[in-house]
């Protein structure tokens, strides 16, 4: 006889950890509040309770982070920050996160989910003292080298939450060495992947685990010190719940840990409110991929080709505060390593909200339940097939995220707070990676993080902040010279702001810098660039420009080494001219390499060559010739503008003086942006009457191939783009576009296969598709 | 929170003192912001057409005095058009398309390429204010960036009348 058993759960109150999501889950569905809550108790009956439980927990997941990243030697994490720590209720919704790298907010608990929603509840088992690793971006990680370790937490012998921390580790194995590395066209490339894998029981980490997973990355040290960081950290958060539980009780800590996300919903929709105008908002982004170059080797014929990223955004702000984010039109996912889980790219989100809408230390997963996102499957960043990599996901996440900040912006704009505009992100590129044998003879990655300070964009009342900051660590920074030079066998040759990288308007966007380091003490030595080249992805506001786009400069077979025993000049400081170099004639002007080829893949590299590293400026605000001419003065006296544009962008005369530095000249200003003015009218033409030639130019199929692929990816997802596309052109039927018609292989077209179609694999959707 | 109108128009006239900064930004915002905002700004045009919403340093929707219709207008007095429209189809602009345009404006290897990336820039008409920089690739739509529920917002957000408006 079969007897029906019940089935007791590990969560508290006996359910299952799936029956208990599924609850949270039909519950916020049903009524439009987070689990239910159509009133939040705790904070109603005790609301100092409430703000002391918030505060507490907060402050010691802040104090976890800042730490245990000490703990680590690599200096992506203790020089820049690069780690997070979020704590989750039992269903794996964040209640509150750590500063650092908050994108993880949400991927973490997209890894939670997934050991839900596939039962790991009865294999492998959660027990209390647990530690689970992942870094799978299938199922919702940023990109392979984001290690997270989660730890359950336990009360009285039942789940009533999670932890997690992660750090940016340094290499995780992939074909080339480095964290975010181009050579692979698949994941199978992308290096280690784990998936959710229980790697410790009673608070040790297994022995195999330590074995297999330090021979599987090349910085084993990094790694495995990197991973004490993240289980300490875990360990101090765990320690205090149990604490605050023991001093508060399990039925406040309970409450909180629901009403917090709720909270978090709320907030997001009264910031709306008070700081937007209801209506719908477009913008796009773009990014090159310029794979058809010599210096991209790839394994993969059909990978080598040239294309672009798109990603169009309609952004829908209602009268009651809530809002719906639209990505219809965008790239389909491509054989390169940028492409995006739909989590890390709405997560992604939050870490700009949280500089702008949202700037709360309340970070929770209650934003992501009050924002409606549509994502259609099979985009870059939400792909459709289980071989796409994504180790550099961040060359379009930022770059299709600049856009919404935009949008905002003219909402900010609109209502006067013009404090909160901002033109956009900088490109947060180049990224110097490679590896070999270091200085110490030992297998070593690196990937640079300099360019946690590039140049922010302007605003609608100063100029962007020079050298500064990303968009994805807000805390982040450029690092001491003297680390990354103990990090990496490269010595500094220079270290300065770039000019021009600045995008110009009445306020300009901030600059970026450069870094020339000369290979020292390196052996089998190979390093890539990876950046934007083709593109500035970062768009001004309302008159602003642009910031500037990528290039590279590298140089082999110096003569250096020679040049330095002879006391001859070499290359000192910044490429501060790319348009009149001066390094080129100190070296061997055979080897270098100066082009607009800004991603490449591992080349060797020796002592004494060079390698540029320009990190990218932020975009402008207004027209530049409304600009303060002082400023654009200073500018030039300082090095974040070339002299001659002071004329021709900004209509600035300037009067050098005896100390050798310009003044503006107030008189000639004023006649050379008369004419200025005067000369655009005279170069103008109605819009419609380019539009008439435009399309000409459209019926023609005149653009390049990489254009065209990218029209024609973007009109087979996007049906309704494509439709708005060939209304606004007044195209006729017979006018098609299609890929499988252009001269360059897409493989990826018509055939996929999604992770949802393998056996006994259950995965979360998160966003509309 | 509460600010003078003063430090309104140091904020608009981007000068603004650090101090009055960190608070507008690390506080919550003052409802009355848009009221002075407007008042401020309709102080500083050469016209009288009442501003019903800023779009830009030099842009605006305005209500049309002698008709009362709602019309996007330059801070030069451009009218481009009903204000549900793209502004934009009414400018006049320039695409920058070669190397040699780009790099009017950038050093040469930090333009973008411009078979991959184009510059359109749009201005007044009437006095040559660039109002508005797109960089897209060939090709690509002029975008029609904000279509505001000025409805909703004067009356459900902000409590606040709507301007006559002729059809």
């Amino acid at each position: 006889m079969n007897m029906q058993t019940e089935i007791r759960g590990i969560v508290r109150g006996g359910q299952t950890l799936k029956q208990h999501r599924d609850e949270i889950m039909a519950k916020t569905q049903r009524t439009g509040h987070y689990a239910g809550l159509t009133e939040r108790a705790l904070h109603k009956e005790s609301p100092i309770l409430y703000n002391k439980l918030f505060s507490r927990l907060r402050a010691g997941v802040v104090d976890a982070r800042e730490t245990a990243k000490k703990i680590a030697a690599s200096p992506i994490v203790e020089q820049e920050g690069e780690l997070c720590f979020t704590l989750y209720n039992a269903a794996g919704d964040a209640i509150l996160t750590s500063t650092g790298i908050i994108i993880h907010v949400g991927t973490m608990g997209a890894a939670i989910k997934y050991m839900i929603e596939n039962d790991w509840e009865s294999n492998p088992g959660i027990n209390d003292r647990d530690i689970f690793c992942n870094n799978d971006s299938l199922i919702g990680n940023v990109h392979p080298c984001d290690i997270h370790t989660i730890v359950p937490i336990f009360h009285e012998g039942s789940l009533i939450g999670w932890v997690g921390g992660v750090t940016h580790v340094i290499d995780t194995g992939a074909v080339g060495p480095g964290s975010m590395t181009t050579g692979q066209v698949q994941r199978f490339g992308d290096g280690y992947s784990v998936t959710c894998r229980k790697i410790g029981e009673n608070d040790e980490l297994k022995r195999d685990w330590l074995h297999e997973s330090q021979r599987a990355v090349r910085t084993t040290r990094y790694w495995m010190l990197d991973e004490r960081t993240r289980v300490a950290g875990c360990h101090m958060i765990r320690k205090l719940v149990e604490e605050v539980i023991a001093e508060e009780g399990i039925e406040a800590y309970w409450k909180f840990a629901y009403e917090s996300v709720e909270h978090g919903r709320i907030g997001l929709q009264n910031r709306i409110k008070a700081m937007t105008i209801p209506g719908v908002y477009r913008q796009v982004g773009f990014v090159d991929v310029p794979y058809s170059h010599e210096d991209v080797r790839v394994p993969s014929d059909f990978a080598k080709v040239d294309t672009i990223m798109h990603t169009p955004s309609e952004m829908t702000i209602r009268p009651d505060g809530t809002w719906r984010l639209d990505f219809e039109g965008s790239s389909r996912w491509g054989w390169h390593t940028y492409n995006a889980h739909s989590v890390s790219f709405t997560s992604g989100i939050w870490v700009m909200m949280t500089q702008t809408l949202i700037p709360s230390e309340m970070i929770n997963d209650g934003a992501a339940y009050g924002t409606e996102f549509r994502l259609p499957k099979g985009t870059w960043m939400n792909p459709d097939d289980r071989r796409v990599a994504f180790a550099y996901s961040w060359h379009f996440l930022v770059s299709s995220w600049t856009a919404l900040w935009r949008g905002l912006s003219r909402s900010y704009f609109g209502r006067g707070y013009l404090e909160e505009v901002n033109a956009g992100n900088a490109n947060t590129s180049n990224w110097l990676q490679g590896g070999g044998f270091n200085q110490y003879d030992e297998i070593h990655a690196v990937n640079s993080f300099e360019c946690a300070a590039n140049g922010v964009g302007a605003s609608a009342i100063a100029d962007g902040i020079s050298h500064a900051a990303a968009i994805w660590n807000p805390e982040g920074d450029m690092g001491d010279m003297e680390i990354w030079e103990l990090a990496e066998p490269l010595v500094y040759l220079g270290r300065q702001i770039k000019a021009s990288s600045g995008g110009a308007g009445k306020y300009r966007g901030g600059c970026g810098f450069e870094s020339l380091r000369m290979v020292w003490n390196a052996k089998d030595w190979t390093m890539f660039f990876m950046g934007n080249g083709h593109i500035s992805s970062d768009w001004g506001l309302m008159g602003g420009y642009p910031a500037a786009s990528g290039y590279r400069f590298a140089a082999h077979d110096t003569g250096l080494k020679e040049k330095i025993a002879n006391g001859d000049p070499i290359p000192f400081g910044g490429d501060t001219d790319p348009e009149h170099p001066t390094y080129d004639a100190l070296v061997n002007p055979a080897g270098i390499k100066r082009d607009k080829q800004a991603i490449t893949t591992e080349e060797m590299f020796k002592d004494y060559d060079l390698y540029l590293n320009y990190m990218r400026g932020g975009p402008g605000f207004g027209d530049p010739l409304d600009r303060d001419p002082q400023a654009v003065a200073t500018d030039v006296n300082g090095g974040y503008l070339l002299e001659r544009f002071a004329e021709t962008v900004y209509g600035v005369a300037l009067s050098k003086g005896a100390n050798g530095l310009f003044t503006a000249d107030e008189a000639g200003t004023e006649a050379l942006r008369a004419k200025i003015r005067k000369d655009r009218l005279a170069k103008a033409q109605p819009t419609r009457e380019w539009m008439a030639k435009e399309r000409e130019r459209i019926l023609a199929k005149d653009a390049g191939v990489h254009v065209q692929q990218m029209f024609a990816a973007s009109f087979k997802l996007g049906p309704n783009w494509a439709k708005g596309f060939r209304e606004f052109w007044d195209l006729p039927e017979d006018w098609q576009l299609m890929e499988a018609d252009l001269p360059i292989p897409s493989y990826g077209r018509e055939y996929s296969m999604d992770l949802s179609d393998l056996p006994d694999v259950k995965t979360v959707k998160f966003v509309e598709e | 929170m509460a600010y003078t109108k003063a430090k309104i128009k140091d904020l608009v006239d981007g000068k603004i003192d650090r101090d009055t900064l960190q608070t507008m930004l690390s506080t919550p915002k003052d409802a009355d912001r848009f009221v002075k905002y407007l008042e401020i700004l309709q102080e500083q045009v050469p016209w009288d057409d009442k501003i019903i919403l800023p779009l830009g340093p030099k842009l605006y929707i305005v209500q049309r005095s002698s008709d009362k219709k709602w019309v996007v207008k330059s801070q030069a007095g451009h009218e481009f058009c009903d204000w549900r429209e793209n502004w934009k189809l009414h400018a006049v602009m320039r695409v920058r398309e070669t190397a040699e345009e780009m790099e009017e404006l950038y050093p040469r290897l930090m333009a973008p390429s411009s078979d991959w990336q184009v510059i359109r820039e749009y201005y007044c008409p009437l006095s040559g204010d660039l109002l508005d920089v797109e960089a897209p690739t060939p090709w690509y739509p002029v975008i029609h960036d904000f279509e505001p529920d000025i409805d909703a917002f004067y009356t459900e957000w902000l409590g606040l009348e709507i301007p006559e408006r002729a059809a």
